[in-house]
């Protein structure tokens, strides 16, 4: 499930302190790296377009079941014919619907992970700079959700409450905030400890000067990463969420309800399973690539170790 | 090292107090009333009160929640609402299908990982490395429920290779342990090869090189034991997450474990099972993690413990 | 003589005479065996008095014994425990006979004491029975229900193979409630020494006995050879699997492992299968006591409106709904199910209309139409069913928002009069006998419109709750006909009102494997779903 979270290195995660040797790294790395992630941007860039350019290319309205997009027993086409990639469970055409689906996804991703980054920054920070028993409590506090086994709570809090788009998206932040306070508290403190903060506050800046333009831009190259990557994470986690069918309200298609939907059929119509899970993985794939790329980029410590 | 096990130890037990009670919360708020479930359709209203007396739920949440803690600390967990069973023999019950689940997922889990992290490593640089480190992404990226049902497809279905889901022998573990470890893999293979690289270059490994030991002797002996200390570390997490998120597979598969317990409980709001699952996998989350900081800095002299 | 005749006109014994339809035994049915049945879901509890889902029902049924039984197959009542039964000329006392020599399966004899144990708890407020509530009409019962008393008053033991139960009002339900399983009779020792586990533990006078249950993955049951009725059952055992999905019972149905997929035939697989002769052959089509429906929620404006609550009903096209389910359903036009002792033969209903529907809308003021929500469960296939409904209703202008949400959910808004349309799929009424008062008290009468009541349309017709306790009252079979006519008549009127639009009835398809045996009617049992393990056998 959510696996996109744990290219860190044990050392990050335990949020212990850890001395890596620099490494040489030949250029040929760097240029194989730049290919995955060029290949990653490509991906994104084309579900980012299908999904902008959905009301031109979809062919049929992705909501809109056809009277003829079932045979008479009630059995989905497959593809080919009329309908580009076949139809689905209702007579919708599946092209139309993972077009549109594309931006479910993407929006969810975006707005979720965003999200988690906002809470799980402005937890981290606060914890890694004052320090004290604000930061102890908030760490205790993430060590506590953390503790929380992810998926059920998910889909607790789904089942729960009302879902649309924006409560989906919630909930996903509410599990992937964590990882991120983490990460973004260990980074704190290792900033707060160097000379110039030091200086900075002897000069008398405040600490939301500090906080904000000091400490936050060295932050950026992992917030950058954990950005990216947490997309991936937050894509994977809409997509079960859907499939458990506690995610995004029919009709709006989602990739992960689209399985969910007709997942009865895989064996008789699997490109009804298959084609919404090879888009989710695409997705999820490519994000998880540009996100390594970059953190190898950014962050000179972890280069050369691939 | 006494007195951080003690200080980690009252952590544990005050963080899972928090979870029982942030859980126990998020249940009472549920605008669904679970003595409707429980009473019935045909039951008249004043069943509905007296089923709610006799559950206590028409006390405040102090009352209800302290009454629960105090039965806990004696090792009730309650009765299910619907199935009237002591919800601790419902868990023992489904507990060693969902250990010997996660036993075999970590098993191939351990095997690929290191597999494919140890061999990228020594074919650094070259398409072998590239394409090994690509699958680690795609695995990482892939939706559970989707690669679940095409293993279930593919090799029940289709070929006929293994049992088409449900539990017993050894053939029906395969499936749901390789797919599991297959998605978990990539982490692990990441990791060796990292890992391994670093063991490689250092001074020992050199001299055995130098004294012409056969490669592949240098590799398993001496390389090798050192490159997956970090992976032991990361087994402890690994138990945690499996707790949380194994639902999906559960599902898919028919293993009958305590995923699709929780699953199902979720669905009729059975709320004494909802807490009493949620509990025992934070338990194991809490605990593996802590199994995690105190071998980590075991393996890896470089860490300490805070 | 007159006062013999009257008497005798009164007197329904229910040892029927060869001349009446009691079950004449399969001649080809032979002893021995056992069989394998598949569910998903584990099983939640035996306990006769607390197990009330679709599952555990027909094996409860099994596993107990209530006064009254029904013939194998039918929807006709006849002895159980009982062996004849009088009613007293106020037609408030049944005095039931009980057989003798009925064998509990921990080997005592079952006496009228335990009858009034059984029925005691079943109503007792500690038990948390779902059931209690069919007994409201035996005298005594609201005392046991506010707990100043904790023994049906109306029920009196008058020796050890007699039992008298008086009633607070005539109720010609009361037979089948006395066939329900919440009448099972059970021994007390069996409660008590379970401790409060007798539903994983249950002992009852059944056909059947509990051998092994791991939780999780099957129950085995095993033949009680001391079973009363003579010849029955024919298999030694059943073996009930749990945690199967549908699609992998019916593969190890087409390879000989299992011989009856409990949970049905999978849409999936639905066609394949029918186009096979041979398969085909072994699947078997009946009706069920059960209606899908959208509730109209009567409170909340604009269903407020009698012409609007008829153009939905006008506006839905059934027909594709079935065909969404494959085929395995008929279209529905009043609330009760075709095979229901009362339904209306030739009542046409509403047609589906889209002109005429918008005309209505039209005549209520509200040409453009109007914004609403529709809830539903959100497990297949019902979300794909409302999102039929809701493409339907945007045809004649009105604009549907889904919430598709848990079980609990839906229910709970429902009870909380919150929804204004509510598609029952999922939750949607069976009845619980065959009898077509069990479809109006909780869901189309006063009672049921209160808050948390499924009544979901909140519908109160005051007129029709006096002609339906009427009806109810007619407890003289002789009066049967007259009874089903009033009946007839409410839901008639019903849907005049249209507090619901039925959408269809179910059928139920059951396919058993090649060596089971049986009348066809055995498998489609509408009161023991899906099989009678009771009365089925195999062949080798």
């Amino acid at each position: 499930m959510s696996r996109g979270k744990e290219w860190v290195q044990p050392t990050e995660r335990a949020g212990m302190t850890s001395i890596t040797a620099p490494d040489s790294a030949g250029p040929l790395t760097r240029l194989l790296r730049r290919k995955l992630a060029l290949f990653g941007l490509i991906l994104i860039a084309l579900v980012v377009a299908g999904a902008v350019l959905a009301p031109w290319i979809a062919p049929f309205a992705p909501e809109e079941q056809h009277f003829d997009g079932l045979t008479l027993q009630g059995a989905p086409l497959p593809p080919g014919g009329a309908y580009l990639l076949g139809t689905d469970l209702l007579g919708r055409d599946l092209f139309s619907r993972l077009l549109y689906g594309a931006r479910t996804s993407l929006l969810i991703g975006v707005v979720a992970n965003g999200l988690a980054l906002l809470i799980g920054t402005l937890v981290g920070i606060t914890a890694g700079y004052l320090r004290g028993w604000i930061g102890g409590a908030l760490m205790r506090f993430t060590d506590l959700m953390m503790a929380f086994p992810a998926l059920l709570l998910a889909i607790c809090l789904a089942a729960i409450l009302s879902p649309s788009l924006w409560i989906v998206a919630m909930v996903i932040a509410l599990v992937n905030w964590v990882q991120v306070a983490r990460v973004i508290y260990t980074e704190t403190i290792s900033l707060s400890e160097r000379d110039f903060i030091a200086a900075e506050r002897t000069l008398g800046a405040g600490t939301g000067r500090i906080l904000f333009r000091h400490i936050l831009p060295h932050l950026m190259p992992t917030i950058i990463v954990w950005g990216t990557l947490g997309i991936s994470t937050s894509v994977l986690l809409e997509a079960t969420l859907s499939f458990l069918g506690v995610g995004v309200q029919p009709p709006t298609p989602s990739w992960g309800n689209i399985v969910f939907e007709n997942q009865t059929y895989f064996q008789s119509a699997p490109w009804l399973v298959f084609l919404p899970g090879a888009a989710i993985l695409a997705l999820a794939l490519a994000f998880n690539l540009v996100g390594d790329a970059l953190r190898d980029e950014l962050d000179p410590t972890q280069r050369g170790r691939d | 090292m006494a007195a951080y096990l003690a200080r980690r130890l009252i952590l544990s037990a005050l963080i899972l107090l928090g979870v029982s009670l942030i859980t126990f919360f998020l249940l009472f708020v549920l605008p669904a009333d679970p003595v409707r479930q429980i009473a019935g359709r045909s039951a008249t209203p004043q069943t509905v009160e007296n089923i709610r007396t006799q559950l206590g739920l028409d006390q405040p949440f102090l009352v209800q929640y302290t009454r629960y803690l105090g039965g806990l600390l004696q090792g009730d967990m309650g009765r299910s609402y619907l199935q009237k069973t002591e919800v601790s023999s419902l868990i023992a019950a489904r507990m060693p299908a969902t250990l010997l689940l996660m036993a075999g997922a970590i098993t191939c889990e351990l095997i690929l990982g290191i597999g494919m992290g140890v061999a990228a490593a020594l074919m650094r640089g070259r398409l072998g490395d590239q394409a090994l480190m690509m699958t680690s992404f795609v695995t990482v990226s892939a939706p559970q429920f989707v690669v679940s049902l095409l293993m279930l497809y593919v090799f029940a279905v289709q070929l006929n290779w293994f049992p088409i889901g449900g539990y017993g022998t050894f053939a029906h573990l395969v499936l749901p342990a390789v797919t599991l470890g297959l998605l978990g893999s990539g982490w692990y293979a990441r990791m060796v090869r990292s890992s391994m690289i670093d063991v490689l270059r250092a001074d020992y490994i050199r001299t055995a090189r130098a004294k012409g030991l056969p490669r592949l002797r240098i590799v398993l002996r001496h390389a090798m034991p050192n490159a997956v200390l970090p992976v032991i570390a990361m087994i402890g997490i690994d138990i945690g997450m499996f707790m949380g998120g194994i639902v999906v597979v559960e599902s898919v598969f028919g293993w009958p474990g305590i995923g699709q317990l929780a699953w199902q409980a979720i669905q009729r709001i059975d709320i004494p099972i909802i807490m009493g699952v949620t509990l025992v996998s934070a338990c194991a989350i809490v605990l593996g993690n802590l199994l995690a900081d105190l071998i980590a800095p075991l393996v890896d002299p470089r860490i300490k413990l805070r | 003589m007159k006062r013999l005749l009257a008497s005798t006109a009164l007197m329904m014994t229910l040892a029927l005479p060869a001349t009446a339809q009691d079950y004449t035994p399969d001649p080809n049915a032979k002893s021995g065996g056992t069989i394998t049945v598949t569910y998903k879901d584990d099983v939640a509890t035996l306990d006769p008095a607390i197990g009330y889902d679709w599952q555990n029902w027909s094996m409860i049924k099994s596993l107990f014994d209530s006064l009254m039984d029904y013939v194998p197959g039918t929807t006709t009542l006849r002895p159980g425990l009982a062996e004849s039964y009088t009613l007293s000329e106020d037609g408030l006392t049944y005095t039931f006979a009980l057989r003798a020599g009925v064998k509990f399966h921990n080997g005592r004899e079952m006496t009228a004491e335990d009858v009034k144990y059984s029925l005691d708890r079943v109503t007792t407020p500690a038990t948390q029975s779902p059931g209690a509530g069919f007994f409201a009409s035996i005298a005594g019962y609201d005392q046991m229900t506010d707990g100043t008393a904790t023994s049906l008053d109306g029920v009196k033991v008058i020796d050890p193979l007699t039992v008298a139960i008086t009633l607070s009002r005539p109720d010609a339900t009361f037979l089948h409630v006395m066939a329900l399983n919440f009448s099972s009779v059970v021994p007390s020792e069996g409660v008590d020494a379970a401790a409060g586990n007798f539903g994983q533990m249950p002992v009852g006078t059944g056909a059947f006995k509990l051998a092994e249950w791991t939780t999780g993955q099957r129950v085995v049951f095993e033949k009680n050879a001391d079973y009363w009725r003579p010849g029955v059952p024919y298999l030694d055992g059943v073996t009930f699997e749990v945690g199967q999905e549908p699609i992998v019972a019916l593969l190890r149905l087409q390879s000989g492992e299992v011989d009856v997929p409990g949970d049905g035939i999978p849409p999936a697989k639905f066609q394949e299968v029918m186009a096979d002769p041979a398969q085909a052959a072994r699947v078997v089509i009946g009706g069920q006591l059960h209606t899908g429906y959208i509730t109209l929620n009567v409170t909340l404006p604009p269903f407020d409106k009698v012409e609007v609550r008829r153009a939905v009903n006008m506006a839905i096209n059934k027909d594709r709904i079935v065909q969404l389910i494959n085929g395995r359903a008929v279209p529905a036009t009043q609330p009760l199910p075709p095979s229901m002792p009362g339904y209306t033969a030739d009542y046409p209903g509403y047609p589906f209309d889209v002109e005429g529907a918008k005309k209505l809308l039209a005549d209520a003021g509200l040409p453009d139409g109007f914004e609403t929500e529709l809830y539903v469960m959100n497990t297949d296939p019902n979300p794909r069913i409302a999102q039929a409904i809701q493409q339907d209703l945007a045809a004649i202008g009105v604009k549907v928002t889904l919430q598709s949400l848990a079980q609990a959910n839906v229910i709970e808004a429902g009870g909380a009069g919150t929804a204004p349309m509510i598609w029952s799929g999922g939750m949607a009424w069976i009845a619980d006998f065959p009898d077509p008062s069990n479809f109006y008290g909780p869901i189309l009468g006063c009672a049921g419109a209160v808050e948390g009541g499924w009544n979901w349309s909140k519908y109160c017709n005051a007129d029709l709750d006096a002609e339906a306790t009427k009806a109810d009252s007619m407890a003289d079979p002789a009066m049967m006909a007259d009874r089903m006519a009033m009946w007839s008549d409410v839901y008639t009127k019903v849907m005049e009102d249209a507090p619901w639009v039925p959408v269809f009835n179910e059928l139920r398809y059951s396919m058993k494997s090649e060596r089971m045996g049986g009348a066809d009617a055995l498998f489609v049992d509408p009161v023991s779903i899906p099989v009678n393990y009771d009365y089925v056998f195999v062949t080798k």
